[in-house]
Order: C-alpha cells, then structure tokens, then sequence
C-alpha cells in the first residue's frame, strides 16, 4: 500500500489546480471587466448583483479557495527554499497559515452573506438601487 | 616548408577562482595568460598554468577523456567538464573564467568535498536488488534494457546536481544525480527494489523539490535527459513503475 505523502499531494494540487485555475480567472477576467461596459461598469450594484445568484457564489468561492491555496502552496515552497533560520521559517509559514486562514474564512463569509440592503441599517447609508425598487 | 597541418595558436586569459583554506578567508580571482591552440581543451589550460606557471593550482583530473568525471568545473557560469570544453567552442576575445561547482563545500581552488553528493547518490540504493537466481545472466529485452538506456550513461561528475539552484539552497535535496541513479533501477526490469527507491525520494527533500528549471539536463556532460528522468520518477511516484 502507498502511503499518502503530504509533498506529493502538494505537487499533484498544485497542477490539478492550475488546470482548473485557468478557465476559472478568464471566465472571471471575461464576465467582469470585458463584457458589458468592461471594467468602468463595475460598481457595487454589479458585484451585489452577481453575488446574489448562487452560481456565482459557488464559482467566487471556489476560485477564492483554489487560488489562496495555490499561492499559499507556492509560498511555502519559496519559504522552505530560501529560509534557513528555523526560528524565522517557523514564523513566516505560521503567519502565511494564519493569513490565508483568515482570507479564506472572510472571503466565503462575504460571498455567502453578503446583503446589499441590509433591512435596520439608515437610509442614507444604502446604495441607491435598495430603494428604487 | 609546407605550412600543412599546422594549427593557429593564440592567447588566452583564464581568470580562476582561487583559494587556499590555510591563507585566505575569502576566495579571490586570479588571472593568467595562456598560449594556446584552437584544439585545446580548457584542461589543457589548466595544465599549463599548473606546470609552468604556478604549481599550487589545485584541480581534480584522472582520465582527461570525458569518462572519470573527476574535472567538473563552471567554465564561464556553466558547469562543463574542463577536459570536454575546446577553446575553439569558446570566446576567447573575452577571459575564460574558471572556478569549482557551485553547491558543495569548497576546499581549494577547484576542488569541492565530493562526499554530501555521493551520500545522496549511496541514499537511493543505486545496485541491483533481486531475488531471482537464474542459472546463467538475467535475461532482458532490447526493450526492457531500451527503457532505463539513458540514465546508465551517469558518471557522477556532479555537474548536474551542483547546477540545480535547489541543491543550492540548503542542500538537502537530493539532486538530479541521484535520482537518475535511482532512475536507472526504478525502471530495471530486473530489480524488485523500486518501490523502495520511490519512497525515498518520495519524502520532503526528494523529487518534489525539483522545479524543472532543466539546468540539470543543459550541464550534464554526457547528454542525459536529467529533467525528464526526474519527470518519470515523479509519474511512477504517482501512478507506480510503468517499464
């Protein structure tokens, strides 16, 4: 039986999330800042917008996730080559860990929660489109 | 007199890295002008600095000929052997730098301590383990044997290993020398043992490490096709030994 190296499954996710990364940030590229008015249309509406369609919400949240692992993953790589001090290496792997932990659980919570019109907030501080409707 | 045969000499300035532990704390460039001919090899050079210049110049050397792999150098930032670099292949407008290979500890002029590389070499088990007594040799396929051709060509000169920026580092990875020792025998239809050699090179500092930046198969003085070695080991990591 082979067991699970924890350096291998790094490479194999490094390139199975590479694939996948592609077609995720030009379709991302393509919807937000080519079509329709390119990149000057974007504006609050327009990220409220998407984020209330749940399909959106699962694509944001997976190009979140793959893309911070991947780049965690890479910066450890770059950290384990090039930092030879123990003390100093434990520190920068532990707060590459604890921000990308911190990225990933705000940004799901934003994707996932986000509410442009929230119903006990002033008016004035609302976006103009929760009252045109 | 007819001038048949008679070949062009001219100047060469090599300028090499010199240092000798008991004198200097730092290693420090030192030049010389060398008459040469067009058929010389780098070696050649080194010799007649060594023999009519100045005879503390230390450089390993035995067989001169591209098979020892005793004479792995950085010949003008690449790692070459000296006695399979001609100053014909060379700009000689320009000086010849000279120094040892990167990677390894230093101990004088060109000469490097040797042993962490074949430690790493000794590490991936590089001999044949079978079990299987036939009564006459082991019988193999030209196809079998076809397989695992490239990775037999190593002499362990170290120019491939001490060219890979990863073994620079910290010199815990295991080096594109080693793993196409294991290579050799992963892919050996004769050996039983590979799954063995694939754990080892399995853990943190083995065949992960590498980042495909091909130095290795550009330095390797007997062409072999280090990166794609190292390429295979990782897929039989993976998927296990296809031979």
């Amino acid at each position: 039986m082979r067991r699970l190296k924890l350096e291998r499954l790094g490479w194999i996710f490094m390139r199975v999330s590479g694939f996948f990364l592609i077609a995720l940030i030009f379709t991302h590229l393509i919807v937000n800042v080519m079509q329709d008015g390119g990149v000057h249309a974007i504006d609050f509406a327009f990220v409220a917008g998407k984020l209330a369609n749940p399909l959106w919400q699962w694509f944001d949240v997976t190009l979140l996730w793959l893309a911070l692992i991947h780049g965690t993953n890479g910066m450890r790589v770059v950290i384990e080559d090039y930092v030879y001090r123990i003390n100093l290496k434990r520190f920068l792997l532990g707060g590459l860990a604890v921000s990308t932990a911190v990225l990933i659980v705000l940004g799901t919570l934003v994707i996932f929660t986000l509410d442009p019109c929230p119903t006990d907030a002033a008016a004035n501080l609302l976006p103009s489109f929760c009252t045109a409707g | 007199m007819g001038e048949l045969g008679v070949v062009d000499s001219f100047t060469v300035t090599f300028i090499v890295r010199r240092f000798n532990p008991e004198t200097d704390s730092e290693p420090h460039w030192q030049d010389f002008d060398v008459e040469m001919y067009s058929t010389d090899r780098v070696l050649d050079g080194l010799h007649k600095i060594k023999w009519d210049q100045d005879g503390s110049l230390s450089f390993r050397r035995s067989c001169a000929h591209g098979i020892c792999g005793s004479d792995a150098m950085r010949i003008n930032g690449r790692n070459r052997l000296a006695c399979k670099t001609l100053i014909k292949d060379l700009d000689i407008s320009k000086p010849v730098y000279v120094e040892a290979i990167k990677g390894l500890p230093l101990e004088k002029d060109l000469i490097v301590d040797m042993e962490p590389f074949f430690a790493a070499y000794r590490e991936v088990q590089p001999f044949l383990q079978t079990s299987a007594k036939p009564k006459k040799e082991h019988l193999q396929s030209v196809e079998q044997r076809e397989r695992f051709d490239d990775t037999t060509k190593c002499i362990l000169c170290a120019a491939c290993t001490t060219s890979c920026p990863v073994f620079w580092t910290d010199g815990q990875y295991f080096g594109p020398a080693a793993i196409v020792a294991a290579h050799r025998f992963i892919f050996d239809s004769r050996d039983e043992e590979a799954q063995v050699r694939l754990d080892i090179l399995n853990s943190k500092e083995g065949v992960w490490r590498c980042r495909t930046t091909f130095n290795c198969s550009e330095a390797c003085p007997r062409g072999i096709e280090v990166t794609k070695a190292i390429s295979e080991v990782k897929q039989a990591a993976i998927r296990g030994v296809r031979r």
